[in-house]
């Protein structure tokens, strides 16, 4: 049911306020940096209200798209402007509307070279625009427009503000993703062309993506393994899986903290939310068929993301790997197809945001200490930052999946729903992947460690012996507190988060197994 | 209390919480006890409360009360579902006994997910009221004793907080109500004894160990994640309960293959939790902790967990390794090896510490074997007097260490310290006599009755593993006292002095209760609270059978134990014997090489698996990850600039230039401004993202 009233703007406002944050911006001269940051944080907070406001008027006991609005917007093509959430992308939306402010408030003083508070905050601004619209976004060429559109601001964060192999790691970013989003645009127009929207009672020929789950079952079996594969591409590099992660570490190792934390918190998850909200509903058969593969793929990422880390002798880009790593048992739970699986993804997808973003964090804030991460040169950390070290003890912790935080319900419901895939899927297969994903758990915890123990571990190193090296300042308390309080309290209560998820991930493994197992 | 022990975990919780965030204020970072002493000294009392209530539960229900017990009559049905073994010619086997009572479950939904709910509670029975009173008893007189112990330290109050975080994890996980919460617990305690191991993290040795515990430990809960897993959906998906479990593991819900995978699985993490054999080599590196950590993590508490979780999901060990079957299973073989395993190994060291530390593991193997072999009270029974004999080892140790400047190496600083600290050596002696498990101390009770059980259930080879076992335990332990107590003081650091009260009432209690604890099962005297309590004699428990006291096997491991004594005596103090022998004789020499490399297996951890995953394998992947996958990327790159270039020159401007003429020069600027700016990558992947687009294009309008 369409949304009326104030409800009916909630969610334009929560994609475009931000954009209103940037044109107001823009009318500002460059100078006066102070008030760039002020409108930046004043726009992103705003926007975190209409999350509040979500938070609050959601009905939480049902399964249906809430706060939806359907207009018509390209009508030579019949796309429309459908927007609307559900469970599965409420938690997200929320995510990216809390990490936003967080990001700008730990800018604040940290504005990296070559400075410009002006484009950078706007970029940051653009970037929430285009995230936010992902998740909220029923249509799939609105989709398509948000999905690209967080290409931009984070191709020039990087290629700007980054670090000296910046403009590659940045043209590698745009150009990879841009590659798997041209088979993905390939295949909604497949899929425009295919389905039958008349069966889900619109017209013929359709983008939206609540009638294509019905419309699609018109396409036949090849056709719809071909339309699965360009999904698959676009949506499994954005994650990244392997084999087409190498993006991943040198985008990350290059961008500004900033860019690192919004990359790992909300980027990568446009991909897995991409196969939960599109791939898997719209063509369940062939996600059917893809799912071994892709549970494969997954496990291989696990240990190859693992083994990556062990072999870096620099913190981020470590860090980096272990993102390939930990998305792994994000799209290992997905290939199960089970609400259980699902559920899961969703947990660690929201887990790896705040875990994962909170360790980038930590890791730029010790670059700007000590002007490297190289993990030989670091060392002593307790000691002479003690609460910093603590904090990355308690985020090394809650990454290597401790229960009690919330990286464990992300790992160990992944885990056991693979021993139980979907009907039809292959026990001994998933079996074998559940093994192996739970041996990547030992290796996980000996990357941590190992990172903590020379980092934070031991006597600081001779050569920082007159550095002046700074515990938490406040600009890093205020935009970390959120982040370690969240990973906390979803770990003690993940009721919380799976409550939410629960009744729309029913729902829409319902509708997969209806057409995959029938 | 029965209703409501919840409050035994959170009260520690608590006041882990509480020291964190007032402990550094209270008499400037060195009055953490003052919040730790009190609240563990609430969670002892509600645990004795706890234990007197579910006594009294049994009692009534016996008395003929029915409304908590099932009725006796349930006895004949009981027969069928367990299978009872009857030894050679018919022996006796007594009725089943023990508490009938149904436990006190307590839950709270915590989250659901797929309609599965995952309950969090608490499960109040026999078996969990005896490990509350064991780990709140022993805590709080570690809290006591490290008060005096790290006095002054520079991470006092940290040192507390964690203190307290692992008596809460670790009561969390014995009440825990399902299998999940035992994780959640498992890996909690992990954690704490990994903090508190590395608690002097500026020394890496310190560092290196607890990263050891941490990672062994993390290889055996592989084993227990899988095993969990295993045991959930095989017991039908819907509950995590260890009734739940059990009960499927005993009524044919799950197949004797699964219950077997999931039992070898669980063992995993057994072998790694309580130090068996081969990943017990973490435990004793991880007496680079302080020293009253070793006493309440490493040899109390938290390797017992591992013991603990096999009683507790017996059923699933029973049925899967067959242990009713007789002969040779998983767990007794694996146990039976740690007890001489370790036993052989504690002869080979100087360091106090160490010697108890593989006395430990020597005596969880104990443990492990009884299970094994069908002997579940006797190692219930066996966990709890151990619980305070080693306790009180350890803590002796901390004194001796206290008065000899913080040196462990008994040949090095000790030696005839009984003359200066008398409290101390007759507290230790009292509980090494304990240990070696000589009348009438605890240690002979809880021993005897493994060792009767093994040899009568059918499980001869571990009656003699565990007489073996004996002798070792009571030689390794007479040369700890001649080398620190007797003979003349070999320290330089000046005269050792006695310890003050705090560190020596801890002492004398758990002297006492060595002595003590074993007559709570003292089956001679008709005292058999541990059959009557404790056990559990429900229907959906293996029935367990009982032997009568054995005069002629508690005589023959007397016998074993006073020749050991004797043996020890006239070697050490009389200084008889092949001395220097392992210097002579070459294989003498050999043998201890063997232990004194501890088996060679920290080479083959460290050395073989890790650097071989830390060197080649992960530098290999890492080296395929940068040549051949990014290689790929970027060669696809330069190939499509290099065809870009191809078509431009010899087709573009060959063939179309003339009609284009114009627009080709405009895109050619435009192209060079590019270039300039993106190092001429962009047109290579713009090429190929086209192309890539124009090749599925093209397969759609083929196959649709």
């Amino acid at each position: 049911m369409d949304a009326t009233g104030f409800d009916a703007w909630v969610l334009s406002l929560a994609v475009f306020l931000p954009l209103a944050g940037v044109i107001v911006m823009m009318l500002i001269p460059k100078q006066e940096e102070h008030t760039h940051k002020l409108v930046a944080l004043g726009t992103t907070l705003a926007t975190a209200a209409v999350g509040l406001y979500i938070l609050i008027n959601y009905d939480y006991g049902t399964s249906e798209l809430q706060f939806v609005v359907d207009e018509s917007w390209i009508d030579a093509i019949n796309a429309r402007f459908i927007v609307g959430i559900d469970g599965i992308s409420m938690p997200m939306l929320i995510l990216s509307m809390v990490v936003v402010p967080l990001c700008v408030i730990y800018s604040w003083n940290h504005i990296p070279d070559p400075g410009n508070p002006k484009a950078f905050l706007a970029l940051i601004l653009l970037l929430e625009v285009g995230m936010n619209g992902t998740f909220v976004a029923q249509d799939l060429i609105l989709f398509f427009v948000f999905f690209e559109l967080v290409l931009l601001p984070m191709y020039f964060m990087i290629g700007v503000w980054g670090g000296p192999e910046r403009q590659y790691a940045a043209i590698k970013f745009f150009l990879f993703t841009l590659f798997g989003s041209a088979l993905m645009i390939v295949s909604f127009m497949a899929l425009y062309f295919l389905a039958d929207g008349t069966a889900a009672g619109v017209t013929a020929n359709t983008f939206d993506m609540r009638a294509l789950p019905l419309a699609a079952q018109a396409i036949g079996t090849t056709a719809g393994l071909w339309i699965f594969a360009g999904m698959f591409m676009g949506f499994a590099i954005k994650v990244p899986m392997f084999p087409f992660h190498t993006w991943l570490p040198d985008a990350h190792t290059q961008a500004p903290t900033v860019g690192s934390v919004l990359l790992a918190a909300i980027l990568l998850k446009l991909g897995t939310y991409g196969f939960i909200r599109i791939a898997l509903p719209i063509l369940p058969e062939a996600a059917h068929e893809w799912a071994p593969f892709i549970g494969g793929l997954a496990v291989i990422g696990i240990i190859y993301g693992a083994l990556g880390c062990l072999a870096q002798t620099d913190m981020k880009r470590l860090i980096a790997f272990s993102s390939i790593a930990h998305m792994g048992y994000v799209m290992l739970a997905i290939s199960t197809m089970t609400t259980f699986g699902i559920n899961a993804a969703i947990f660690g997808m929201v887990a790896h945001g705040l875990i994962t973003g909170m360790l980038f964090f930590v890791a730029g804030s010790l670059k700007e200490r000590y002007h490297t991460l190289e993990i030989a040169r670091l060392g002593g950390l307790l000691k002479v930052a003690p609460k910093m070290g603590w904090i990355l003890g308690l985020t090394t912790m809650a990454s290597l999946g401790l229960p009690g935080l919330a990286g464990f319900w992300g790992e160990f419901p992944a885990i056991l729903a693979s021993y139980n895939p979907a009907p039809g899927l292959s026990e001994e297969v998933f079996r074998t992947y559940m093994v192996i994903a739970a041996i990547g758990t030992v290796l996980a915890a000996g990357y941590l460690l190992w990172l903590y123990q020379r980092t934070a571990f031991g006597e600081p190193k001779e050569e920082w012996k007159d550095t002046q090296i700074d515990d938490v300042l406040p600009t890093e308390a205020i935009s970390w507190a959120p982040f370690i309080g969240a990973f906390i309290v979803l770990g003690i209560y993940p009721a919380f988060l799976f409550n939410v998820t629960d009744p729309a991930v029913s729902k829409l493994v319902e509708t997969i197994s209806a057409v995959a197992g029938g | 209390m029965l209703e409501n022990a919840f409050l035994i975990p959170l009260i520690p919780a608590l006041s882990f919480l509480l020291i964190l965030a007032f402990g550094k204020r209270i008499r400037g970072g060195q009055g953490a006890h003052l919040i730790g002493i009190p609240a563990l000294g609430v969670t002892w009392i509600l645990s004795l409360v706890t234990a007197y209530q579910w006594v009294t539960r049994v009692n009534d229900a016996n008395e003929g009360g029915e409304e908590h017990g099932l009725a006796r009559g349930a006895l004949a049905s009981v027969g069928k579902i367990g299978r009872a073994f009857v030894g050679e010619g018919g022996e006796e086997v007594e009725e089943r006994h023990g508490a009938l009572v149904e436990p006190v479950v307590k839950t709270l939904n915590w989250w659901s997910n797929a309609g599965i709910d995952f309950e969090v509670g608490t499960l109040v029975d026999g078996l969990s009221v005896m490990l509350i009173v064991v780990v709140s008893s022993i805590s709080l007189l570690v809290h006591v004793y490290s008060s005096e112990y790290v006095k002054g330290d520079r991470r006092y109050t940290h040192y507390f907080a964690f203190l307290s975080l692992f008596t809460a994890a670790m009561l969390f996980f014995v009440l825990a109500e399902n299998i999940l919460q035992m994780v959640v617990g498992w890996e909690l305690v992990g954690v704490c004894s990994f903090v508190l191991i590395g608690h002097w993290w500026e020394d890496q040795d310190n560092t290196n160990a607890s990263m050891k515990a941490f990672m062994t430990n993390r290889v055996g809960d592989i084993g227990l994640l899988v095993g969990v897993v295993i045991l959930f959906w095989s017991a039908g998906g819907t509950s995590w309960s260890i009734e739940h479990i059990n009960a499927a593991a005993l009524d044919g819900t799950m197949s004797h293959l699964v219950l077997l995978v999931a039992a070898v699985s669980l063992m995993a993490a057994v072998a790694s939790k309580s130090g068996q054999v081969p990943l017990h080599t973490w435990l004793p590196d991880a007496m680079a902790g302080p020293t009253p950590v070793s006493a309440l993590i490493h040899a109390a508490t938290m390797v017992v967990a591992g013991v603990y979780m096999v009683a507790r999901l017996y059923p699933v060990f029973y049925e899967g390794l067959s242990i009713s079957a007789g002969g040779i299973n998983l767990t007794a073989a694996a146990g039976g090896l740690t007890v001489i395993a370790g036993g052989l190994l504690a002869f080979a060291q100087n360091d106090i510490k160490k010697v108890l530390a593989y006395s430990t593991i020597s005596q969880l193997g104990y443990m492990v074997m009884a299970l094994g072999v069908g002997a579940w009270t006797a190692a219930i029974f066996h966990l709890f007097t151990h619980a305070f004999f080693k306790a009180g080892l350890f803590l002796g140790a901390g004194s001796v260490s206290h008065a000899c400047h913080h040196s462990f190496d008994m040949k090095k600083d000790m030696g005839g310290l009984r003359k200066y600290m008398p409290r101390t050596f007759i507290t230790f002696t009292i509980s090494s006599i304990a240990l070696m498990g000589i009348f009438p101390t605890a240690g002979f009770w809880s021993k005897d009755e493994i060792l009767v059980t093994a040899g009568e259930g059918g499980y001869k080879l571990f009656l003699y593993v565990g007489l073996f076992g004996a002798f070792l335990t009571t030689a390794y332990m007479m040369r700890v006292i001649w080398l620190t107590f007797f003979g003349e003081h070999r320290g330089t650091h000046g005269e050792p002095h006695e310890s003050p009260s705090r560190i020596t009432v801890p002492l004398i209690i758990l002297a006492v209760a060595s002595v003590t604890a074993g007559f709570v099962n003292a089956t001679v005297f008709g005292v058999s609270w541990m059959t009557d309590y404790i056990e559990n004699a429900r229907p959906h428990f293996p029935v367990l059978i009982h032997h009568d006291f054995s005069w002629s096997a508690a005589g023959t491991a007397t016998a074993v134990g006073l020749t050991a004594a004797a043996l020890s005596y006239l070697y050490f103090w009389r200084g008889m014997g092949p001395h220097g022998l392992t210097q002579r004789n070459k294989v003498a020499k050999a043998g201890y090489n063997v232990l004194e490399n501890k088996y060679y297996l920290d080479h083959l951890y460290t050395g073989v698996i890790v650097k071989g995953v830390r060197e080649p394998l992960a530098k290999s992947a890492y080296w395929f990850n940068q040549k051949v996958l990014d290689g790929a990327v970027d060669t696809a790159g330069r190939t499509a600039v290099s065809s870009g270039k191809f078509v431009y020159r010899y087709i573009d401007q060959m063939v179309v230039d003339g009609a284009v003429n114009g627009a080709g020069s405009a895109a050619e600027g435009s192209g060079e401004v590019l270039r300039g700016v993106q190092t001429g990558k962009l047109q290579q992947y713009g090429s190929l993202l086209f192309g890539a687009a124009t090749v599925l294009a093209i397969l759609f309008v083929i196959l649709i």
